[in-house]
């Protein structure tokens, strides 16, 4: 039997040979040079959720105008400005970025690593997204916000129709995100598939790592479809090209397939790492594991490639052949049998196990009601005379909306209840925990649910305001009295979270018996996160005794400990096989210096000063420069010098 | 092993929600009527979308009471205690999860490509094709020998072909009480049909954001049995009557020397403009400003003054005239009946 006491012995006198390799500064400094996951996983959290709080609030403007038949809360101008930063917040700067904090933070936990692979490349990634998010989210400040709906369908938001700079806002700011969105997928890709921990073979990869990396190849292959659509906008707007625009020959219908290519995949890469969290969730409170696992595994995947099959679903009003509909139909149905495939897993295993309700899967529980509302309004926009029907009404904005709070804001939710005493070594309370479960479950229903009624109703979306005569008044008022419930309910999460900050009970290392490797950390981990590599011996190495017990066994191996340097271990992308140690960089100044390289020119675009671009634009070469000089090299040939000379060295 | 205790809060409950959001759900949705719902059909089309809708819903209704009766089971059987590592369970998942959602979807696919089949014709040889030009932000409706604005008119009980083009950006051209929706896209030609059972007014709205007045853009599709139809084409194709009233033929001059001509058509006039909406028989219309306003001579004194305040951000720039040309103006569109 291992007992905690034994482990932590271990991880004793294991910490004062890590410690000194690991330190990173603190204060100020430290704040802009970390290469830490898990501060860099905190800080995406953190600002993703700062973008939540913005378009929320955007939200209740736009809930406000619309309470009544023609009110005047806020001009259509401003409306519009306001749902197009609204989508474009909540899709690219709110869920992806939420959820590589989810992934940053946990994935080295749960594969036992010790950190990303590319950890600066990691921080690189972190400030680039900041950047981009301050472009979107400040100009709304300067009444310049993006105008043209988040899919800025063209030749609407060609410059002849939407003058001024919001739009140019919108390309650039998503161009930029999107050099910070590939790096962050191919640092999640490369690390799980180099840094697992010993043992750990392709079948026993935890669900939300699976997720991780399955969103990660699908934003590898989604992003340059966008970005190039953003490229030719952006041209188009300001430098006189002809890309889109109808009068020249250019062709509107082109950008929809551009942006749907990315757009319909991009519905995946925000859900499948929020399923990822509750496949997390189910089995620690179903005390058992999840059914099905190879199954959950083959339907993430396939989910993956299926989801680039049914952009068009997305057009189906745009007069495209019949025959072309229902190819697209036929696909769009296909895609939801993974869903069902992962939502029965869930229930299966909440059924056969002994289920305990606390607080994350209260939100978890909440998630399958509303989710499966979603999907199945889903699978009505895949038969074509429906969509055609329903598209761009109220309708869809339900659909969405339960598709996208409900099966990613409430995971995220469970997932942030669940984890944060791993993530500040705080417990949020269970108390306000439930209320504000059932308040949000409340407001989100009776805000989002009257939705699909105004879309029959014949309420298209987008519009600041509605004749009183239409009779949507009624349910109008209805939901605005839900989001302002809806309100009240996410804040007092908020006011949970700063409260347990400040005071809350202190974390256990496992305070709900989950049954994956981040639980063998301590609460908060460690700079180093496993003072002993663990050895993996199954898909549940904390329910299991052999994997628990290797990491008190192996305190004296040094191919486990790693304590000659700022080292992890690399092993084989399959099974696991460990390969050989490798060095890890230390904190640097450098991806700030870069990533402002990127991010001064984009603003200066933006403004108009394409001088200032030019110059400013220097920084990035400059920056990669000192980046890849040769004392990066050094630390490797020195790196590879101390692992030859030491006795039981790795390569041996 | 980690030892979980039972925690038995928050009993009840779930399942009394379910049953309220159903009981919702169906009150909301049988009393689905209004001058634009796609629940309140006025012809073959969209009555048969509705159809296939209470369809959907009922499978969905079915699928999505499965996945809470087995939550709520669960939740009420719970039993907490230690953690059994067993796995199984994994039949039930292909069968509940790959078996019985397939042969639903492949239901839903045989329906889908039959209803739309029989969306793809006309149920009667359209009688006449009508085209609808999508303007920022009104609709151009051009018969074979005159053209209106923001009112199509359709005999009851025959199929009227409708041509789709846009003058600028993309719109969608929906009237949810007889048909599904198809936009608007520049350098392409989409078409559509209408076909009223009944007579009466359906309005319908543009569905694709279109910029500043997307909001403040509908229209009225009024079907009229045969020979009122016939009566208004009639009256349609004439140009403008010359006004006799004093006060009506100085609106007329007004008319034609303000910069109105610049902008809009009254044929029999010198107005030629093609910018804006034909006027020729704007006394006849019933709304103002693509569905805004009512078409009175209170409202039509504020939208020519300053249609800005009314409809925020469209094209027809403030027409400061002196009152007395105003009331001309106004007293002389009102007989272009």
């Amino acid at each position: 039997m291992t007992t905690v006491e034994e482990r932590r012995a271990a991880d004793e006198a294991v910490e004062e040979r890590l410690a000194p390799a690991w330190e990173e500064s603190g204060g100020i400094r430290g704040w802009f040079t970390t290469v830490d996951h898990k501060k860099i996983g905190r800080r995406y959290m953190v600002t993703a959720a700062f973008f939540f709080v913005a378009a929320g609030l955007e939200a209740m403007v736009m809930r406000t105008q619309l309470a009544g038949a023609r009110l005047d809360v806020v001009s259509p101008e401003l409306y519009n400005q306001l749902f197009t930063l609204h989508g474009t917040t909540m899709i690219f700067f709110f869920s992806t970025p939420m959820l590589f904090g989810f992934g940053n933070y946990l994935m080295p936990l749960m594969i036992g690593a010790r950190d990303m692979a590319f950890p600066r490349l990691n921080a690189f990634g972190y400030w680039v997204f900041a950047a981009a998010g301050l472009l979107m989210t400040g100009s709304l400040l300067f009444g310049a916000a993006p105008n043209g709906g988040w899919f800025a369908y063209v030749p609407l938001n060609e410059e002849q129709y939407l003058p001024g700079v919001g739009m140019d806002v919108y390309c650039l700011g998503l161009l930029l995100l999107g050099i910070s969105t590939t790096g962050g997928a191919i640092n999640f890709i490369v690390t799980a598939l180099t840094m697992r921990a010993p043992g750990m073979s392709l079948n026993r990869v935890p669900l939300f790592v699976w997720a991780v990396v399955v969103q990660s190849f699908m934003i590898v292959f989604a992003l340059p479809p966008l970005n190039v659509a953003n490229l030719f906008l952006f041209l188009d707007r300001r430098y006189g090209f002809h890309f889109f625009d109808p009068s020249e020959g250019g062709d509107p219908i082109l950008w929809q397939h551009l942006f749907w290519l990315f757009g319909h995949p991009d519905v995946y890469i925000i859900v499948l790492p929020a399923l990822g969290i509750v496949s997390a969730i189910v089995p620690t409170f179903s005390r058992r594991p999840l059914a099905a696992y190879p199954l959950v595994v083959l339907a993430t995947v396939t989910t993956g490639v299926i989801s680039f099959g049914v952009w068009v679903h997305h057009m189906f009003a745009t007069g495209l052949p019949q025959l072309s509909l229902s190819f697209f139909s036929a696909a769009s149905l296909i895609v939801t049998v993974p869903s069902g495939i992962q939502v029965f897993s869930w229930l299966i295993t909440i059924m056969l196990g002994r289920l305990v309700v606390r607080t994350p899967m209260l939100w978890v529980l909440g998630f399958l009601v509303v989710f499966v509302a979603g999907g199945v309004t889903g699978v009505m926009f895949a038969v074509v005379p429906f969509d055609q029907q329903t598209t761009d009404s109220y309708f869809v904005v339900a659909h969405f909306h339960y598709v996208l709070f409900g099966g990613a804001v409430f995971p995220i939710i469970a997932g942030i209840y669940y984890w944060f005493g791993k993530f500040t070594g705080r417990m949020l309370s269970e108390r306000l925990g439930r209320w504000s479960f059932w308040v949000v479950f409340a407001g989100f229903n009776v805000t989002f649910f009257p939705m699909h009624v105004l879309g029959l109703l014949g309420m298209p979306r987008r519009v600041y305001t509605y004749e009183p005569e239409l009779g949507w008044a009624g349910w109008n008022l209805v939901e605005t009295i839900g989001a302002y419930v809806l309100l009240v309910g996410l804040s007092l999460i908020l006011y949970d979270i700063v409260r347990a900050l400040r005071r809350g009970p202190a974390a256990p290392d496992n305070p709900w018996g989950g049954e994956t490797l981040e639980w063998a950390t301590t609460s908060p981990p460690k700079e180093y996160n496993f003072p002993v590599v663990p050895t993996v011996h199954s898909l549940h190495p904390m329910w299991d005794e052999k994997s628990l017990a290797s990491m008190a066994r192996d305190r004296d191996d040094d191919e486990r400990t790693l304590t000659d340097g700022k080292q992890a271990l690399r092993t084989s992308d399959l099974d696991g096989v460990p390969e050989h140690p490798v060095a890890l960089p230390r904190e640097s100044v450098l991806p700030l210096v870069v990533a402002l390289g990127l991010a001064a020119p984009t603003f200066a675009l933006v403004l108009g000063a394409p001088l200032v671009a030019a110059v400013s634009a220097l920084l990035l070469p400059a920056g990669l420069f000192v980046w890849h000089w040769p004392r990066a090299a050094r630390q490797e040939a020195e790196a590879a010098r101390s692992r030859d000379a030491a006795p039981a060295g790795a390569d041996a | 092993m980690h030892r979980f205790p039972s925690s038995r809060t928050s009993r009840g409950g779930r399942g009394g929600r379910a049953g309220a959001l159903l009981l919702l759900a169906v009150t909301a949705l049988t009393s689905c009527s209004g001058p634009q719902s796609a629940l309140d059909s006025g012809g073959p089309s969209a009555r048969r979308l509705a159809t296939l809708w209470w369809a959907l819903f009922a499978v969905s209704a079915v699928v999505w009471l499965v996945v809470v009766l087995c939550v709520v089971w669960a939740v009420v059987r719970r039993r907490g205690g230690e953690v059994e590592p067993r796995s199984g369970g994994t039949r039930t998942v292909v069968v509940a999860g790959i078996v019985v959602p397939t042969l639903v979807l492949v239901g839903t696919f045989v329906g889908t490509v039959s209803v739309m089949r029989a969306e793809a014709e006309p149920p009667t040889e359209p009688a006449l094709t009508v085209e609808v030009i999508g303007h920022l932000w009104w609709w151009e409706v051009r018969y074979p020998d005159f053209v209106t604005a923001n009112e199509l008119h359709i005999p009851v009980g025959r199929s009227v072909q409708v041509e789709l083009r846009t003058a600028d950006v993309i719109h969608s051209f929906w009237v949810p009480s007889l048909t599904s929706k198809v936009d608007l896209i520049p350098n392409q030609d989409n078409e559509l049909w209408l076909h009223a059972d009944e007579a009466g007014e359906y309005r319908g709205q543009c569905a694709e954001f279109c910029g500043a007045q997307h909001a403040g853009m509908s229209f009225l599709v009024i079907a009229e049995p045969a020979d009122e139809f016939d009566d208004w084409l009639a009256d349609q194709a004439r140009p403008a009557e010359t006004p006799t009233d004093p006060l009506a033929v100085r609106g007329r001059e007004v008319m034609e020397s303000q910069s109105c001509a610049a902008c809009h058509t009254v044929r029999g006039t010198d107005a030629d403009g093609d910018i804006g909406p034909d006027l020729t028989h704007f006394g006849s219309r019933r709304t103002l400003g693509a569905g805004v306003a009512p078409n009175e001579p209170g409202w039509l004194g504020g939208w020519i003054s300053n249609s800005q305040t009314i409809k925020p951000g469209n094209l027809m720039p403030p027409q400061p005239l002196d009152p007395v040309d105003l009331n001309a103006l106004i007293a002389y569109l009102e007989t272009l009946e």
